[in-house]
């Protein structure tokens, strides 16, 4: 990545798209949007970031995890409803994250962002586990609610497939060796899956479907009980911070493990030599 | 916190969710480690990077 952090100076003059945006507050100077494309500045930015993130997502979590055993027994559900408070935001997340990969893919293929890739790459197994936690915590909260843990229906369904085409995109990363060979095609592969985001969302309404309609995202406001809102929301907003995190810290190691790439190259071109 | 009697589903649920996000962060972790210290490794040996900048000195 040396390549790119020269040339990154070179050809832009600093404070060309300044923003004013501090990072901290003994952040030297104004932070300009190029900054974050230089993995350089990046790193930089990302460490002095990542512990205040962590720290932020432990305390949302921890006051949602109690939030959620406080919470009352639904009328019809009974304790079961606690399973809610994960197996949701982890449904979300696992559309989020896909959403996110395909912004970034789309910094790959028309914008050549330096770090669209990195980002793509980064978020594909953090995406997948959470896709992984809410079909395990769905079929769970599903065996004693429907009295099965499984059934073909439209959203479970979709919701297999996003977690297939996750893995799919992940044996591509690691299938091609040259990572920006790697990055065009997963980009293509991640826009073409991003079909399946509105399939998994209206799969409820188009389709007759043993899974519930939405109850939180819809027309006309949520039709949950503020008493189940509020953990739902507050462990949502944790685990949204916690991919933010993981998400940070897997892209500082992806531009680590891509200097150590060039490093070895040089190494082998010396040796060659 | 009495869970009734789906407790093992409820609790399987929770303990999963933590047992996958603890190895995430733990994964992240050791695969920091292990390039920092490959790269440490590398300039050791004399393979410095164009700019002359440490690859692994990020702060």
């Amino acid at each position: 990545m040396d390549w790119i952090d020269g040339a990154i100076d070179q050809l832009l003059p600093s404070g060309f798209w300044q923003i004013a945006c501090k990072a901290s507050d003994d952040y030297q100077g104004v932070m300009t949007l190029i900054d974050l494309a230089n993995p350089t500045k990046f790193l930089t930015l990302t460490a002095r970031v990542l512990p205040w993130l962590a720290a932020a997502t432990a305390i949302l979590l921890v006051v949602g995890l109690y939030q959620s055993a406080m919470a009352p027994d639904d009328y019809q559900q009974g304790a079961t409803v606690k399973i809610m408070f994960i197996h949701v935001p982890n449904a979300w997340l696992s559309m989020l994250v896909w959403g996110v990969m395909s912004l970034a893919a789309l910094g790959t293929l028309v914008w050549r962002h330096p770090l669209a890739d990195v980002a793509a790459k980064a978020a594909a197994p953090i995406g997948a586990a959470f896709t992984f936690l809410a079909l395990v915590t769905g079929s769970l909260w599903g065996r004693p609610m429907w009295g099965t843990y499984w059934e073909w229906d439209a959203r479970l369904t979709s919701v297999l497939i996003l977690f297939l085409m996750y893995l799919g995109l992940i044996a591509l990363w690691r299938a091609v060796e040259d990572p920006s060979r790697a990055a065009r095609a997963a980009a293509i592969l991640t826009l073409v899956g991003a079909i399946n985001l509105p399939i998994i969302k209206f799969s409820v309404d188009w389709w007759n479907t043993l899974h519930q309609p939405a109850s939180v995202m819809r027309m006309g406001g949520p039709t949950l009980d503020r008493a189940f809102l509020m953990p739902l929301l507050v462990m949502a907003i944790g685990f949204s911070l916690l991919f933010v995190t993981l998400h940070l810290a897997a892209m500082r190691n992806e531009i680590l493990r891509r200097r150590v790439r060039s490093l070895q190259m040089m190494q082998a071109s010396q040796r060659a030599a | 916190m009495a869970l009734g009697p789906y407790t093992s589903f409820i609790v399987t649920s929770y303990a999963l969710v933590a047992a996958v996000v603890a190895t995430l962060i733990v994964w992240i972790a050791i695969d920091y480690r292990h390039q920092r210290a490959r790269l440490h490794d590398l300039e050791a040996g004399g393979v410095v990077r164009r700019s002359g900048r440490g690859a692994a000195d990020i702060r």
